[in-house]
């Protein structure tokens, strides 16, 4: 194996909230090879969003790490001066969010942004930077790009948004991209379309992407590796396929389950998962999921859960999981 | 046997832009010519994409949206003016799709289960057991009745909103988006909560999502809209079996399926849907259907009938049965 362009390693998270902190993320280790894309699943407060934040060092002001480091290309980022951080975003590793919408400034025209976004491109003047915008609106598949640019972000659909969105994040070539629920906002046509205009972009520019979503379909379809995230942890690793089709840890086996798209006949009611999240300000002892694990034993309840390696590039959290 | 809801022939249109704008006052045809039946007990998924009018319809039958043309009637009696659509809204209920900002910030969640019976001048002898009665059947403790909707989670705030469509027990719910923004577990928590309801209270539904996965397990028929018009309709079942319109087709290829070795090589339908402004001529959808022919470009389909209950507005519904 090649050494992984993106890894995190026993990173620890804690938001400061009134009244305590919140631990979002505890000890989570992943990491990313070069030209691999790979998906964080989970459901809302599992930490997703925030390890997506932390691996572009843009969490909030009110984050705050207690362990681990995140290195980008072998260099830890976090101990990188503001001014090293700020070039290493964007060039090295860029974003796109949920909400086009709020990814654009709504008062400058895409043109002008789009330039904007290359000031870390030394050497290359402002028409040749306007050049280089509109041939990768071209290429995201904006039809009309030369009107494209000097149009307002309000002035394009949700779906042109997006593909500008993705066309900025990559205008600097970036090694890794990182997509924080990139179809969520979007109709099921042209969330078809951005998975698949994401895939040849992949395969053109060979970037790794990090895919962070709740939609077990959009993984399903573009993914190589997932991971399943649960309380501030992962509780499984495993290729797309294996997780698929041999889901190991029991959250992840209950999460694929309830999911309507898996079930083909017509059922009228649907598997859900009892219980709810466990409160973050004080985790429990042992496995976050054991209060709504039909496998959990005393020994789920008290004991934190080991790490299970289950084959190649395969693991799981989990008390209760044969190696 | 009646329906319970019978919309003939509805058209909505709306005024574009102001007077000064360029082209003002010129018509938009939002609805055109949408005719459905909903019968008691039964569940219509009305689907489509963002911008083909599901939500207008929806706010048609309630009388929050004039229409232009075509009747309702509810239980065999036309709905004309104001007064008969204050009394349908006595019968039925509208679950808006962003639950916690149709809750008032400034009442307690008790406060707004119990809101519609003031709404609709109905004395509840003791409110406070009756608020409580509501949550409970919406799977709530009763001492959620004191808070207020920014301390719920997104689940909860859905809950609430089942809640208050039920307080005067409607005979039809209509639910936008009733799951948007949630998790699978607590989507199916919630789809399970309205499955009893119905079984439990004989309500009918009218669902309205852009979520295929969904209303293939809730619905007992499916109507699909296209830029306003209704371009298939009929049972879930044979919709997704075989469905006979291109664009329903596309839609339910669409679909991304979580199964990795079930990936699409390719597009099942490109583009966007144009803008209501400038309706393509023809057939609407000749612009992004991969079968199109002249005549589409040329000549609007008629809603032909196929067979009990489904029916196709397209050209060539015959030649792309081997579809789903």
């Amino acid at each position: 194996m090649t050494d992984p362009v993106l890894s995190v390693e026993n990173l620890s998270l804690r938001y400061r909230v009134p009244g305590g902190s919140l631990q979002v993320l505890r000890d989570v280790s992943l990491s990313v090879q070069p030209g691999e894309v790979l998906g964080i699943a989970g459901e809302s407060g599992c930490g997703k969003s925030t390890l997506a934040a932390a691996m572009i060092d843009l969490t909030g002001a009110n984050a705050e790490r207690t362990a681990g480091t995140i290195r980008l290309s072998g260099r830890d980022i976090l101990s990188l001066g503001q001014a090293d951080r700020r070039r290493m975003r964007g060039r090295d590793v860029a974003m796109v969010f949920q909400d086009p919408m709020t990814a654009f400034s709504p008062v400058l025209t895409m043109g002008s942004q789009l330039v904007d976004f290359q000031c870390n491109l030394d050497g290359v003047s402002r028409r040749e930077k306007s050049d280089r915008a509109r041939a990768m609106l071209a290429r995201v598949g904006l039809s009309d790009p030369d009107l494209a640019m000097t149009r307002f972000p309000h002035e394009l659909s949700g779906g042109m948004r997006q593909r500008a969105a993705i066309a900025a994040a990559l205008l600097m070539r970036p090694a890794v991209l990182i997509a924080d629920e990139p179809t969520t906002a979007l109709d099921v046509t042209m969330e078809a379309q951005i998975i698949h205009l994401l895939r040849e972009l992949q395969a053109d520019y060979g970037c790794a992407i990090v895919i962070v979503t709740h939609h077990l379909g959009v993984i399903a379809e573009l993914c190589d590796r997932v991971a399943v995230m649960y309380a501030g942890q992962v509780v499984e690793e495993a290729p797309v396929d294996a997780l698929y089709h041999d889901p190991r840890h029991p959250y992840t086996r209950a999460l694929l389950a309830c999911d309507p798209a898996r079930i083909e006949e017509h059922t009228g009611r649907l598997p859900a998962i009892g219980g709810r999240l466990p409160d973050l300000t004080a985790p429990p002892p042992g496995c976050a999921f054991a209060p709504r694990c039909p496998l959990a034993s005393d020994r789920c309840r008290t004991l934190p859960p080991p790490r299970v390696t289950i084959g190649p590039g395969r693991a799981a959290l989990c008390h209760e999981v044969a190696p | 046997m009646t329906p319970l809801l019978s919309i003939a022939g509805i058209c909505v249109d709306l005024q574009s832009g102001g007077w000064l704008s360029p082209g003002g006052g010129a018509r938009i045809n939002i609805l055109s010519d949408i005719s459905l039946d909903l019968a008691g007990g039964e569940t219509l998924g009305l689907v489509g994409e963002s911008g083909s009018g599901k939500t207008t319809l929806a706010r048609a039958v309630l009388g929050l949206q004039p229409t232009s043309a075509g009747t309702i009637r509810f239980k065999g009696a036309d709905l004309c003016g104001p007064a008969d659509f204050h009394a349908i809204r006595r019968s039925t209920a509208l679950m808006f799709q962003d639950a916690a900002a149709s809750l008032s910030p400034r009442m307690t969640v008790g406060q707004a289960v119990i809101e519609p019976f003031a709404i609709h001048h109905e004395s509840v002898a003791d409110r406070r057991a009756k608020a409580a009665e509501l949550l409970a059947e919406v799977g709530l403790p009763p001492e959620m009745a004191a808070r207020f909707p920014h301390e719920l989670s997104g689940g909860q705030a859905r809950r609430v909103g089942v809640a208050r469509a039920l307080a005067l027990k409607p005979a039809l719910v209509i639910a936008d988006e009733p799951t948007a923004g949630l998790d699978v577990s607590v989507q199916a928590e919630i789809l399970n909560l309205m499955a009893d309801l119905k079984d439990r209270h004989g309500l009918s539904y009218l669902i309205i999502t852009h979520n295929l996965a969904l209303v293939r397990h809730v619905a007992d028929r499916i109507a699909v809209l296209y830029l306003g018009r209704l371009v298939e309709t009929g049972p879930t079942r044979q919709i997704f079996a075989a469905p006979r319109h291109p664009y329903t087709r596309s839609l339910i290829a669409a679909e991304p399926k979580p199964d990795p070795r079930r990936r699409r090589r390719d597009l099942a339908i490109k583009g966007e849907i144009p803008s209501i402004l400038r309706r393509p001529q023809g057939c609407e959808f000749h612009t992004r259907c991969p079968v199109a022919k002249d005549i589409c470009r040329s000549a609007a389909p008629a809603l032909q009938a196929l067979g009990p209950g489904h029916s196709v507005r397209c050209h060539f519904p015959e030649t792309h049965d081997k579809g789903g």
